[in-house]
Order: C-alpha cells, then sequence, then structure tokens
C-alpha cells in the first residue's frame, strides 16, 4: 500500500505531463512532425534524441537496420518498437539537397546541415571540457533533450 | 479536428497509466524470476551472492568496459555514459524506484549492456547476482 501510493501519483503527474507535453508539441511545432515519444524515450536514453531531419529516409534506415552495433555498443531494442521509431524517422527525415544522398552517412555531426550550421563554430568548443563532443547537443542546446535546437537558446558554456 | 486533438490527448493519457499498471513489478519480483531460470539452467543453483554481484558489476572481463565504466563505482549516484557523456539516472532501486519494475526494461538493457560489456548475454545467475547487489545498496551507495 506504502509502495502503491507514490507510484499512483507518479504515474498520475506521468499522465498529466502526456497531455501538457503534447499540448505545447502541437502549439509550437508549426508543420513539422513533433518528435515520436518512443523514439525520444529510447534514443534519447543514451544521446540527445537527435533532430531527424539532419539525415535522409535512406541514412535511418542503414542506422535502424543495423541497432545491435550502433557506433560501438549494443542498442537493439524491440522490433514493434524498432517499427514504431523507423516510421517516424522515415517521415521526418530530411530531403533534397539540405541532406546526403549517401546512405551509408550515419553521423548527425557528419550530416551537410549540421556542418553548415555549426561553421561558426570554432572545433576548440567542440573539445572543451564542458562540451566534449560534437554529438553533446545538450551542451549548448537547454532544448536537446525535448528535440528543439532553436538557434534562440544556444548557449556556449564557458 | 479539436475532438480529435482531444481523443489523442485522452488517449496518451491512457497510455501513460497503462504503462504504469503493467509496470507494477516490484525488484524483488523480477529477482524470482531469475531464480526460477537459474534453477532451470542449473540443478546445482545455490542462490545468488551480492558479493558475485559487486565484482561482476565492477569486472572488465577482460574487454574495455565494466557495468561500471558508465553506472560508476557507486550505482545509488548518478552514472554518464562513456561515449556520449550523458547522464544516466541511478540504477540502484533505493535511489530510482523507477529501476527493474519492468521485465522487457530490464531485460532490453542486461542484454544491450551484457553484450557491451562481455560480448555475450548474460546467465540467469549472473543477472541475480547484480540485481541481489544492487537491491541491497542504501540510497547513499552503502549498505
Amino acid at each position: 500500500m506504502n509502495a502503491f501510493v507514490p507510484r499512483a501519483l507518479v504515474c498520475t503527474l506521468a499522465a498529466v505531463g502526456v497531455v501538457l507535453a503534447s499540448a505545447r508539441s502541437h502549439a509550437d511545432s508549426g508543420s513539422r512532425t513533433p518528435p515520436d515519444p518512443a523514439f525520444l524515450a529510447e534514443c534519447g536514453s543514451c544521446h540527445v534524441p537527435y533532430p531527424a531531419r539532419l539525415l535522409s529516409a535512406a541514412s535511418w534506415r542503414t542506422v535502424m537496420n543495423n541497432l545491435d552495433r550502433h557506433f560501438g555498443t549494443d542498442a537493439s531494442i524491440d522490433s514493434a518498437t524498432a517499427a514504431t521509431i523507423r516510421r517516424y524517422l522515415e517521415a521526418s527525415a530530411g530531403a533534397g539537397r539540405k541532406v546526403s544522398a549517401d546512405p551509408t552517412l550515419v553521423r548527425v555531426t557528419q550530416s551537410p546541415r549540421f556542418l553548415r550550421k555549426h561553421d561558426e563554430i570554432p572545433a576548440s568548443v567542440f573539445g572543451s571540457e564542458k562540451v566534449k563532443s560534437a554529438a553533446n547537443c545538450g551542451a549548448c542546446h537547454a532544448g536537446a533533450p525535448d528535440g528543439r535546437f532553436s538557434d534562440h537558446d544556444a548557449r556556449i558554456p564557458r | 479536428m479539436v475532438k480529435a486533438a482531444i481523443l489523442a490527448l485522452v488517449a496518451g493519457a491512457g497510455l501513460a497509466l497503462a504503462t504504469c499498471a503493467v509496470a507494477a513489478l516490484t525488484p524483488g519480483d523480477l529477482l524470482k524470476g531469475y531464480e526460477a531460470s537459474a534453477r532451470q539452467d542449473t540443478s546445482s543453483f545455490a542462490g545468488f551472492s551480492v558479493e558475485r554481484g559487486r565484482a561482476f558489476f565492477q569486472s572488465t572481463h577482460g574487454n574495455e568496459w565494466s557495468c561500471a565504466s558508465c553506472h560508476t563505482q557507486n550505482p545509488a549516484a548518478s552514472g554518464r555514459h562513456a561515449k556520449t557523456s550523458k547522464t544516466i539516472a541511478p540504477l540502484a532501486p533505493a535511489a530510482n524506484p523507477e529501476r527493474f519494475t519492468s521485465t522487457a526494461e530490464a531485460e532490453k538493457w542486461f542484454k544491450r549492456n551484457c553484450n557491451d560489456v562481455l560480448g555475450r548475454v548474460c546467465t540467469a545467475q549472473e543477472k541475480g547476482d547484480v540485481l541481489a547487489y544492487l537491491m541491497q545498496l542504501t540510497p547513499g551507495g552503502g549498505r
């Protein structure tokens, strides 16, 4: 009973959170598909849930087909969740000249859009103690855990 | 349109509650499951060992990483992903009540992380030893 009460409270708050979060993402996302909850939860458990538009659908397929060998780690997930995430990534992927046509390009930090958006950032920032890696989006983009990467709230930590 | 949005919100809330209902499992329940599997694996099963679990958790098993590489030597504290630097919430149930409350989640992470650390899946004996070690830690990390 004692253990149940906090859990029920946490679950109720989680349910309210889902309502508020989805209301917010519908309000400020414009025409862009809001990040899929399974994508945010699963991909976001080890790293920032990177913006789907940085890679082509073909690149995302390469990523999703090799989750058991994902940048040196095993990131495999059950097939139902994988299918949900794959659908979201393919629907939200970048297209045309904004993304690389090379389906083996799977590092978002090597994508044309990422490189162009960060061309004024010196390499020393990415290697600094507080940032450590170009893949550590959250070091500068406070909204990164929720899939928000606006230029306006980007701050380089000093 | 508005009706559809409201319906989606209610469905989302329902899903969150349903997920919680499924997750109403305790670490002790999971340990019992590993015990049943371990008994099936070996007829000579002689229980789980906190000390063996601690040693297993801290060993690199001849490879690059140990469990502690990301979860630290104190699994009741926050860890840090060895590659991405992302903060990892505490693993010990005393410090993080969400841990080991879903068989699917526990099995997902054991599969991935055992592959990363040992290059193979873990046995029920090994999982049970590690869980027994984690379950007896206090929120401060001691016993």
